[in-house]
């Protein structure tokens, strides 16, 4: 069992354990579509999506939110998390496969918590950044 | 266009159970691995009521109920436009196996960019428990590509 972090322990520039996800198929897409309630057919039928001006379909933006939210949880308990905001900044296309990161920006208090600000990314494995976002952690 | 009309609307609630095979399904469709949300007992070690919905997951809520999909249609942003462009939450306690989720909305702004090529519409909600605990806010920003 690993260790959860602690505000004394917590520096400034910090990196969370980063998440490697496997190239994006038509599998997760249909999974995540049912799992998470997002029935829109351009993630799942390439049909509708072709007729939609896309290429082929694309990943749910909330699926890549959630890759992002794994880093979070995976170093610190969700019952810590305060904060969590997230900009698509492109599309994640088929065959994408993502990795994602955490980088400790800023230990501030927030409401009387001892708090750390959280930078997060993800990006393809061609460098190209399809998340940006940031997380509010209270650290014990 | 959105028709600025729509600022403030507030859209019907939406109540989510929070089901545990639910959410073993969200695990196993973002990969998560972490016993605490698919095995109940570990839940409990980590001091959970039973197994917590994962941190994106109450987005769901007007996704199951089709407020989304009405919305979408009022506002005249065909599927075929929509993008998501952010997403943000707020929280302030867990959602478990067990609980019951409502979640209401408004549309809090309308705005373009791009000389109207792209359309944004921002709607805010509140989620609380059975218990009237309010346990998350939601921001999402919603894009319509022409």
């Amino acid at each position: 069992m690993t260790t959860s972090p602690t505000f004394d322990t917590v520096q400034v520039g910090d990196l969370l354990p980063a998440l490697q996800l496997p190239p994006v198929d038509r599998t997760a897409l249909a999974l995540f579509a049912g799992a998470s309630g997002d029935h829109n057919p351009i993630h799942i039928d390439t049909d509708f999506a072709r007729r939609s001006g896309m290429p082929d379909v694309f990943a749910q933006g909330m699926l890549g939110m959630a890759w992002v939210g794994r880093v979070l949880t995976g170093w610190a308990p969700q019952s810590r998390l305060r904060r969590f905001d997230v900009r698509f900044q492109s599309i994640t296309h088929l065959g994408n496969a993502m990795h994602c990161t955490g980088r400790v920006v800023e230990k501030l208090d927030v409401a009387g918590e001892h708090c750390v600000r959280i930078a997060l990314q993800s990006a393809n494995q061609f460098g190209q950044t399809k998340i940006v976002g940031e997380a509010l952690v209270a650290l014990p | 266009m959105v028709d600025k009309k729509w600022l403030g609307h507030e859209l019907p609630e939406s109540v989510l159970p929070i089901e545990r095979s639910r959410l073993q399904f969200f695990a196993k469709a973002i990969g998560e691995t972490d016993p605490i949300y698919t095995d109940a007992a570990a839940a409990r070690d980590a001091g959970y009521a039973d197994l917590p919905a994962p941190p994106t997951f109450l987005f769901a809520a007007e996704l199951d109920s089709g407020a989304s999909y009405r919305l979408l249609e009022a506002l005249g942003i065909p599927l075929a436009k929509l993008l998501h462009g952010e997403q943000g939450f707020r929280y302030h306690g867990a959602a478990c196996v067990g609980d019951t989720v409502t979640v209401r909305s408004s549309i809090t702004d309308i705005y373009d960019k791009k000389g109207g090529a792209l359309e944004f519409v921002e709607k805010t909600s509140i989620a609380t428990n059975q218990h009237g605990d309010r346990i998350a806010e939601l921001r999402t920003v919603l894009v319509c590509r022409h």
